[in-house]
């Protein structure tokens, strides 16, 4: 059993959020209720998903061809807060093609369909909690929140860890992107060490010569185990 | 190795955006939780989400998790003796339509132990994504009219004004159907709990 610390301040994003516009009608006006963590919110579906194919985590392969654009290895561990990785967590990811479109019918951003990528993938983490991904590079899209907004390349993830309170959907960014400042979903987490761990770092070692560069991401979900493993004084 | 659980703090959530279908809806039992074997009183669950203008959000996602009609979780963590109903999934996860709604499958679970050892009220723990929402809201479904209802320590802490927002009813029209709406703002406001 893990338990589960107050979420610290400013690490996760305002609910309502004024940069982003569709949050005001969309997040409730009341104050949250305070409540105990009981069985229902330390337990959640850890044998809930289906079978996993060899092929789910490279999104290269997942149809006739290769994708067109820029191919990338996305790598990294979940963790909890105790530093503890966790093993065969579910994570799933999707994204937009190389040209900042998604196959998806209610994207009509003008940048072309990519007829060999679909941009979904999942996978479980091993026992050292480590998962990877081979896929391209998202582009950037426009969207319509601001005038002329964009917003920056970046993978949507979705982690189930050990219970109910661990789920965390969110956003993987690239390094240095010139968008950053300029986007209220990122800009909506107050703390700034916060929102630098959305950004993956270039990942040297993991890239593979000749075939595809890598970047490096480690996700921390909420919880850590129960029984004291703190330095004492 | 010195953690002293500061140095790893969760990572910060981001919208679902309005295309998460490609990788978060597959499969057409998404929204069945218990198979046809599974034990218990067999329902229909059919929830609508509303934004603050009583709009239905036709781009939200609903996960539901709960216990067997027997009050037992299919996770290694339910210290109960008792064995988990094999035709009983627990989980469930459903995109909404052009109007707000979708419809789940399962069965009313039992009662699960809660604060300092008391029985809760049979409910359904529920996590609401969205496009506009950044952090996913937790609530819970309890069952209008059950007796447990108010000996449940969670309800007691929901201002008894706000108890409402949080009862599946059955739906008059079709047997077997339970309703609930949840209203993400607003007059009608969800009741959402920070746990």
């Amino acid at each position: 059993m893990k338990i589960f610390d107050p979420v610290p301040e400013g690490s996760q994003p305002e609910r309502r959020y004024a940069g982003y516009v569709s949050t005001a009608l969309r997040n409730p006006r009341q104050p949250l209720v305070l409540m105990p963590q009981t069985l229902s919110e330390l337990t959640g579906p850890v044998y809930g998903h289906g079978p996993i194919g060899e092929t789910d985590n490279d999104l290269t392969k997942h149809c006739a061809d290769e994708p067109q654009g820029e191919r990338i290895i996305v790598s990294g561990r979940v963790l909890d807060e105790g530093g503890r990785p966790i093993p065969n967590a579910l994570v799933e990811v999707w994204q937009a093609n190389a040209a900042g479109r998604y196959r998806h019918a209610n994207d009509n951003h003008p940048a072309p369909l990519d007829p060999n990528f679909i941009g979904a993938g999942r996978t479980l983490t091993d026992g050292e909690g480590r998962y990877s991904f081979i896929t391209v590079k998202p582009g950037a899209y426009p969207w319509r929140n601001h005038y002329n907004a964009w917003r920056p390349a970046h993978i949507h993830f979705s982690l189930f860890g050990t219970s109910f309170l661990s789920r965390l959907v969110t956003q993987m960014y690239f390094p240095a992107d010139p968008l950053f400042p300029y986007d209220p979903i990122m800009q909506s987490i107050p703390d700034e060490k916060a929102r630098e761990r959305l950004i993956s770092s270039f990942d040297l070692e993991n890239t593979r010569p000749e075939w595809a560069l890598a970047f490096r991401w480690d996700i921390v979900l909420r919880g850590r185990d129960a029984t004291p493993f703190e330095n004492k004084p | 190795m010195k953690y002293n659980g500061k140095d790893f703090v969760a990572t910060g959530s981001q919208t679902v955006g309005p295309f998460f279908h490609i990788g978060l809806v597959h499969g057409e039992n998404a929204g069945r939780l218990a198979g046809p074997e599974a034990q218990g009183e067999h329902i229909r669950l059919a929830i609508q989400v509303f934004d603050a203008e009583g709009a239905g959000i036709p781009d939200a996602m609903i996960e539901l998790w709960q216990a067997d009609s027997n009050g037992k979780y299919n996770h290694p963590d339910d210290p109960q003796q008792k064995k988990p109903d094999p035709a009983f999934r627990g989980f469930g996860r459903l995109p909404s339509d052009k109007q707000g709604k979708m419809v789940f499958e399962t069965v009313r679970p039992g009662r699960v132990p809660g604060v300092d050892g008391a029985l809760q009220a049979p409910h359904i723990n529920v996590h609401i994504f969205s496009r506009g929402v950044l952090r996913h809201v937790s609530t819970r479904i309890y069952f209008a009219g059950d007796p447990a209802n108010a000996e449940d320590a969670i309800l007691r802490i929901v201002p008894a004004a706000r108890r409402d927002t949080l009862m599946a009813r059955p739906d008059p029209q079709q047997p077997g159907t339970w309703k609930i709406d949840f209203h993400l703002c607003g007059e009608r406001e969800t009741v959402f709990f920070n746990v």
